[in-house]
């Protein structure tokens, strides 16, 4: 299968080890991978600002990117920018247009949900010593309902334990936002240490998610605190064969 | 009104804080120990949904059905445009029947409409008789949640306030607290002579209106008195007398994980005989306040379709944080964030849309699917397309936004500058995220740099 690879600006530029893990696994499961250097960013923080114009300047952009490759999918290391480009037909008016989006949608996947769904696979013949707890990022868990995907990959990684986040819980927002981070960084820290808490409490080693934001917003936080818990990208972590 | 700086004000409150986390977290287990037995909770969402939408969209005809009902019942129908015209009614509801003392019962919309002090300025005393309302009355203060009006307060503050507002004795022993409002709110009772209460739903096809309760206190507040206003936004009127079954089953195990709320009275016009029980007039006053704004598109009308059960404000992370007065409006929550902007207009409240995580628990919980996400992101770009919040902050993140649209279009001056940003090691200003959290650095190596470098070629296929 023809794989090509949605990056996301922040898994390029921020966590690589997310990107080039992605591209590992999905090359380990068989797929052939293409990336295009002309993407950059998907629009999601213009457009959750409220910045529509810019928004649909940048959607524009990556649906005529991903449509100029025949690649049997279109896959991405983050749930949140796979949500982002299955909303980008609302942001068009014209019905043409909306047909590109909702076509290009149909043939992008956040990682997990493509290994997992498309592909079949729950082994992809990683190992990792530790003890594991998975934060479901919001786009991902609510959007596009990826729940299962994650923990059944995690819980066929050779030599690692998977365990629940304790109250409130893996699925309780991290407090990132985007743009709320910033614009309310002491709500946003608030949200974020009760989810820290719970990370301190599991006694894990690391704590895994499928997007580069929220482990951005929760690595950052614990290592603030002093923690020795680290942030990775389930693409890291699938990746690894040490 | 600042979001912000009351958002913060909040947040150094260590017993606001506990007592939020207590009560949401206990509301959200209720909530979800009570759906868990329900078969076919989708569908009965779905249901509700989709009776709520063709309500919406012929709410004309269902409006007047409804009146012209509740008229043939013996209810007299009063239509409110805005605030003022409904505490004009009201008021003048009460000056023609000589009240002097009124009692009310929970009713958000008189909230919204800021009845008390209304009523106060005509020298009316309303007095607040649901147990939090009544709690929130005497403190001199407003309801923090749509459902559980002193959500804010914990059980020793609320006995330090009975201790010195009504004069019982210090206890913090539940009972005893509920004993002396009750004590103090029968009085009241005996002597109103008019009640005031909202209104849960409203059936066009009878004329009915439902109010929901747990303390017998609404029951009280719309039969002692000689009169009965009943306040309710347009939005309230449903249907069919049959479709109250599923907003039944939806609105008490949402809002506070009951199966059913202790009361539920289904009052449909005055009584027809002396010896019967009930007011000997029934006024109904429907109010718009901004309502029929919100019809215009899908996305703003699904605002419409809420029934103010509490469940995203209790699910919402922020809300958990802060509580309800740091909104700075009458409707706290993701809920109040959507709506009160809508009703009040951008000006005052275009902070709102933008006090979310955009996280979505508040839409899955919702009973009748209402995308607040969506709503919140169709509000953001209004605000942004009307110049939005002015001052040099609105300048920079304008100016900031230009420059990174312009940048994202651009692949080779987006690699280039972070090129330089990597070598020259330039991090962005973000005093906001820094002061709590160590900001990532930019990786050695972009993944594009790793791509080109030979990850392109390697392992074969």
């Amino acid at each position: 299968m023809r794989v090509s690879l949605f990056v996301t600006c922040l898994a390029d530029q921020l966590w690589p080890a997310a990107a080039r893990g992605a591209v590992q696994v999905l090359r380990r499961m068989g797929c052939a991978v293409e990336f295009d250097e002309r993407q950059t960013c998907c629009g999601q923080p213009a457009f959750n600002t409220g910045y529509r114009p810019e928004a649909c300047a940048l959607a524009r952009r990556l649906i005529e990117i991903f449509e100029s490759s025949d690649a049997d999918a279109i896959v991405s290391p983050s749930g949140s920018c796979t949500a982002m480009l299955h909303h980008y037909e609302q942001l068009f008016d014209d019905p043409r247009w909306r047909a590109r989006a909702r076509a290009v949608a149909q043939r992008t996947h956040e990682l997990s949900a493509f290994l997992v769904n498309r592909l079949g696979v729950d082994d992809v013949g990683a190992s990792f010593r530790g003890r594991l707890t998975w934060h479901d990022a919001c786009h991902g868990l609510r959007d596009l309902k990826i729940k299962d995907e994650p923990r059944r990959l995690l819980r066929r990684v050779r030599g690692a334990e998977l365990v629940e986040l304790p109250p409130p819980g893996a699925e309780t927002c991290c407090g990132f936002g985007g743009t709320f981070s910033v614009k309310y960084p002491e709500i946003s820290v608030a949200i974020l240490d009760e989810k820290v808490d719970a990370i301190d409490r599991a006694g894990v080693d690391a704590v895994v998610s499928g997007d580069a934001s929220c482990l951005m917003q929760i690595g950052g936080r614990l290592s603030r605190r002093g923690s020795a818990v680290r942030a990775l990208h389930l693409a890291e972590v699938l990746a690894s064969t040490a | 009104m600042s979001f912000d700086r009351d958002a913060r004000t909040a947040l150094a409150d260590g017993q606001l804080r506990g007592a939020l986390r207590h009560a949401t977290t206990l509301f959200g287990e209720r909530r979800r120990a009570a759906i868990a037995d329900v078969p076919d909770w989708e569908g009965a969402r779905d249901r509700a949904r989709a009776i709520k939408d063709e309500t919406l969209l012929h709410l004309d005809r269902y409006l007047e059905q409804f009146a012209a009902n509740a008229e043939r019942a013996g209810a007299q129908v009063h239509w409110a445009r805005d605030a003022a015209q409904a505490c004009d009614i009201i008021a003048g509801i009460a000056a023609r029947r000589g009240a002097r003392t009124v009692v009310k019962s929970k009713s958000m919309a008189s909230e919204e409409i800021h009845l008390n002090a209304a009523l106060a300025a005509r020298g009316i005393a309303p007095v607040e008789t649901d147990l939090g309302e009544y709690i929130v009355q005497l403190a001199g203060e407003k309801p923090s949640h749509i459902v559980v009006p002193a959500i804010h307060k914990t059980k020793g503050q609320i006995a330090a306030l009975f201790a010195e507002k009504l004069g019982m004795e210090p206890s913090d022993d539940v009972a005893k607290l509920a004993a002396a409002a009750r004590q103090a709110l029968r009085r009241r009772f005996a002597d109103a002579d008019l009640g005031v209460s909202g209104v849960n739903f409203a059936v066009a096809e009878t004329g009915t209106i439902l109010i929901l309760e747990n303390e017998g206190n609404a029951r009280l507040t719309t039969s002692l008195p000689r009169t009965h206003v009943a306040l309710m936004g347009i939005e309230k009127v449903i249907p069919r007398f049959a479709d109250l079954e599923v907003f039944l089953r939806l609105l008490p195990r949402s809002g506070t994980g009951q199966a059913l709320t202790a009361y539920q009275s289904l009052l449909t016009g005055t009584k027809r005989h002396a010896a019967d029980e009930g007011p000997e007039e029934l006024h109904i006053v429907v109010l718009d306040n901004g309502r029929s704004r919100m019809l215009a598109s899908p996305v703003t009308r699904q605002t419409l379709a809420c029934i103010r059960c509490g469940a995203c404000l209790n699910a919402c992370p922020v809300y958990r944080q802060i509580g309800g007065h740091a909104y700075g409006s009458v409707y706290p929550g993701p809920i109040g964030a959507v709506l009160t902007p809508q009703l009040l207009g951008m000006g005052e409240s275009a902070e709102l849309p933008y006090a979310s995580s955009l996280c979505g628990a508040c839409r899955d919980v919702c009973p009748v699917k209402i995308d607040i996400p969506a709503v919140l992101l169709h509000l953001r770009a209004q605000a942004v397309a009307r110049g939005g919040t002015t001052g040099t902050r609105a300048l920079l993140e304008r100016l900031a936004f230009a420059s990174y649209a312009a940048v994202m279009a651009r692949p080779r001056l987006f690699g280039w500058l972070m090129a330089c940003a990597r070598r020259l090691h330039i991090v962005p200003p973000l005093g906001a995220w820094t002061k709590c959290r160590d900001l990532r650095p930019l990786a050695p190596r972009s993944f594009r740099d790793e791509w080109r470098a030979g990850l392109r070629h390697e392992g074969g296929r």
